[in-house]
């Protein structure tokens, strides 16, 4: 039997026409064109709270707001409201609007902006730093200076287990955390207590997380606020180097990255894709104890995006061009010597030059000096 | 004296008992209903009879019931909405604790109408006799026979929950009611699906305010084309107001759609007037959310037409020049309000309650009351006024839930009409931290 096929939706986004399958959301649909041609990766709505491999994530940050110009073929009215467009789903006909319409981006600049109220700036000591969501969003879309002059909130550090530490000053309540731990463990440990800007990610009476699968939720947060204990403070990831490995767990997939600082594994990290999502979780003993390389199978360096400051002084030759811009720069600078001037040969021409010269540049100094 | 509709009976003594609330005419209407009419009579008859929400949107109750998804072997829930919190409001409140039977009555002919065998009644935690009165009146129904399995004889059972809440004002949004009925924690969801396809567990489900199904019985009774001859225009019907701030007597009234303001707020049946010896200056006409307005644009619109207490006139002019009737709760401010005070407290109110699930929300509210408290307090730079009006224009609309809008209407509009007095705030810091100070420059005072 013939497999039957969805009838593909065809939408446009920011101009470009897309085929996906119905079902699939506005996200979703731009990174499909992202993913087909890699120069426009700078469409994608940027991501804070949503995490495809965790459902009914999305929706919360409201940093993927986009315009629907066009709500479908059918009914061509304009959607009334900006819509999250991670958890919006195509319709036949589509019309959005992302990098193209100025309140959508003008609204961005504000989401980043509420985003750091209360997000300390101690970026320079973040053990995230280098890898964190919240800066290349702030740089992408935000504004230099801050209108915000008020106090911020604070809290404590917590530990939540032996190995990691939730610093909630810097974290910006996406809940993926809490879907980690509700989807990928199976008991609810851990969730949301407080309103509004008191709110704190807990484990409820501070119960430590004891599942195997709990070192998770360092991988999907976004910003600095749960960190592994096993590497704070020990480097900056742009000064470590990151392989692709895999190793015989019975608990997980096995496969990993193992970053290293010079010989040694200072930590392990989950893989992720291009979104920087991590697809396949690992376990905490694979992630917090084999921090030797003879537990590991190495496979190769990872690739990390040319943007990326992690990928700073680690070239790779096949990706690096002939740099050309320095003949360029001659060849526009280049000027003809003048030959028509005469050769002087005899000395006392010479001599009475050079002390004329030398008068013209005495006078100079002394203009100087004065 | 006009039409009463909900409040008829509501000063009978003994009204909170089924035999006094009985020999008043109670429960005929689901006698009627289950006995004469089919469940699609019944909405039918809340459709013509043209019921608005009465909770604030303002959405029709008749469309939003046939929206209704109504899958094979899928039971549906009706849920009511009694976690009134609106600063301001307090009608709910006054109609379950005075005539709980007639929402009880109303929630069996809507449940039947819909064809939901469980309906549960979400009441703010902080109401807990009110919750008492009702468990009592449902045991009452329930010896009777009016509640239960095969409900008069019908074939028709319901099971009534009334379930308390934590007392948190989102989990009056439908769907932060619904997560928090089924026992989380009180988080708008997003939007779509919406409640009416996938609701309580999962469930087509609807949600409805106190006195919107509070009507019901009354449709039912006497026909929704009699129901929609009262009111004007789209507005049908009555309307519990409640009234409160500088006026003579405060109070919940009944009054029809219709009514002018000049006269709900003037004459001695209704709220008396301002208080003696005192001036209109502003006027909250729909709960704390809606936008303020000045004294001259309370009586007459912007066009000069007479405004009424109605969804449209109201609303007339947009947020220009108009407000909202939302919830119905009047709020009257004489010379001696501070406007920016005002505003602080309300900003204060969204701040604590803020869910904290999407960030304009979040963040945005907690900055404006930080700022506005500022102002308040006489540390506040001219540039604050502006950037107040642009967070608030930041978070409008770009929220999971309207309480994002409900915290910026009323800043937004506070500047726009009171921006002097914001001004004033900031060049005369000294005067403007006095406790009890106010503004006393150009005003349009009625």
């Amino acid at each position: 039997m013939e497999e039957v096929k969805p009838q593909l939706i065809k939408i446009t986004f920011d101009g470009i026409e897309v085929e996906v399958e119905p079902g699939t959301t506005i996200m979703q649909a731009a990174r499909k064109i992202a993913e087909a041609d890699d120069t426009q990766a700078g469409l994608v709505p940027p991501a804070m709270c949503y995490y495809k491999p965790l459902p009914a994530s999305g929706g919360k940050c409201r940093a993927c707001l986009v315009r629907v110009a066009q709500g479908s073929a059918k009914d061509p009215r304009p959607m009334p409201k900006l819509v999250p467009s991670c958890i919006t789903q195509v319709q036949e006909g589509m019309v959005v609007e992302n990098t193209t319409n100025p309140a959508v981006l003008d609204t961005r600049k504000s989401i980043v902006e509420f985003l750091l109220i209360n997000h300390p700036l101690d970026c320079p000591i973040c053990d995230q730093a280098g890898e964190c969501h919240l800066q290349d969003f702030a740089f992408e879309h935000g504004s230099a200076k801050t209108r915000y002059e008020e106090e911020r909130r604070t809290f404590e550090k917590i530990d939540i287990g032996p190995n990691i530490q939730l610093h909630m000053t810097r974290c910006i309540l996406c809940y993926r955390c809490v879907y980690t731990a509700d989807q990928i463990t199976n008991k609810r440990e851990h969730g949301v207590m407080g309103r509004g800007d008191a709110s704190e990610i807990s484990t409820y009476i501070e119960k430590a997380i004891d599942n195997d699968f709990s070192g998770n939720v360092i991988d999907v947060c976004p910003v600095g606020a749960l960190t592994d204990k096993t590497f704070r403070f020990k480097n900056r990831v742009w000064f470590s180097k990151p392989e692709d490995a895999h190793c015989n767990c019975d608990k997980c997939s096995g496969k990993a990255v193992v970053w290293y600082r010079g010989d040694e594994v200072i930590r392990v990290t989950a893989r992720k894709n291009t979104w920087g999502e991590v697809t396949e979780f690992i376990c905490n003993s694979c992630r917090f104890e084999k921090k030797k390389t003879s537990d590991w199978v190495l496979e190769g360096p990872t690739k990390v995006k040319r943007s990326s400051v992690i990928s700073a002084n680690k070239y790779r030759a096949d990706l690096i061009k002939k740099p050309d811009f320095a003949l360029k720069l001659a060849a526009t600078q280049f000027k003809n010597i003048d030959d028509s001037r005469p050769y002087v040969t005899d000395s006392a021409t010479i001599r009475e030059q050079s002390i004329k010269n030398n008068d013209k540049a005495n006078h100079r100094s002394l203009l100087s000096k004065n | 004296m006009a039409r009463k509709i909900l409040t008829e009976h509501i000063n009978v003594p003994g009204i909170e008992t089924f035999e006094v609330y009985r020999k008043h005419g109670g429960y005929t209407a689901v006698e009627k209903a289950l006995k004469t009419m089919s469940s699609d009579e019944v909405v039918e008859e809340a459709k013509k009879s043209g019921v608005r929400g009465r909770g604030g949107a303002g959405f029709p109750m008749g469309m939003k019931w046939g929206f209704l998804a109504k899958p094979e072997g899928i039971p549906r829930y009706l849920v009511c909405n009694a976690d009134e919190s609106e600063p301001g409001t307090f009608k709910d409140h006054h109609l379950m604790k005075c005539i709980p039977h007639l929402l009880i009555e109303g929630m069996i002919v809507s449940s039947y109408a819909l064809g939901a065998n469980k309906s549960f009644i979400y009441v703010r935690g902080e109401l807990m006799y009110v919750i008492r009165i009702l468990e009592k009146a449902i045991e009452e129904a329930k010896a009777q026979g009016f509640l239960g399995k095969n409900i008069l004889g019908s074939g028709y059972d319901l099971e009534l929950v009334v379930q308390p809440g934590g007392g948190a004002y989102i989990c009056g949004e439908e769907t932060a009611l619904l997560e928090s009925l089924e026992g989380r924690r009180g988080n708008p969801r997003n939007k779509p699906p919406f409640p009416a396809v996938k609701g309580l567990y999962q469930s087509p489900t609807v949600v409805n305010n106190v006195e919107s199904i509070s009507n019901m019985p009354w449709i039912v009774n006497n026909g929704g084309d009699a129901y929609a001859a009262i009111g004007i225009g789209r507005s049908t019907g009555t309307k519990l107001i409640s009234a409160s701030g500088h006026i003579e007597k405060p109070g919940v009234y009944e009054i029809e759609l219709g009514l002018s303001v000049d006269e709900f707020l003037n004459s001695d049946e209704y709220c008396g007037g301002v208080r003696k010896g005192h001036h209109l200056k502003a006027l909250v006409a729909g709960g704390s959310s809606v936008p303020i307005l000045p004294a001259h644009l309370i009586t007459k619109t912007a066009n000069g037409e007479d405004r009424l207490m109605s969804y449209e006139s109201l609303s007339d002019g947009g947020f220009a020049t108009g407000t909202m009737l939302g919830s119905g709760g009047f709020i009257v401010f004489d010379e001696t309000a501070c406007i920016v005070r005002n505003t602080w407290n309300f900003s204060r109110f969204y701040h604590h309650e803020s869910c904290g699930q999407c960030s304009p929300c979040r963040e945005g509210t907690g900055w404006m009351e930080k700022v506005l408290h500022r102002i308040e307090h006489g540390h506040g730079s001219m540039h604050d006024i502006d950037l107040l009006v642009d967070i608030s224009k930041k978070i409008e609309g770009n929220t999971i839930c309207p309480l994002g809008d409900a915290a910026a209407w009323p800043v937004a509009s506070a500047i726009r009409h009171f921006r002097d007095e914001f001004v004033w705030h900031i060049t005369h810091p000294k005067e403007a931290s006095q406790p009890g100070a106010v503004y006393q420059g150009a005003m349009t005072l009625v």
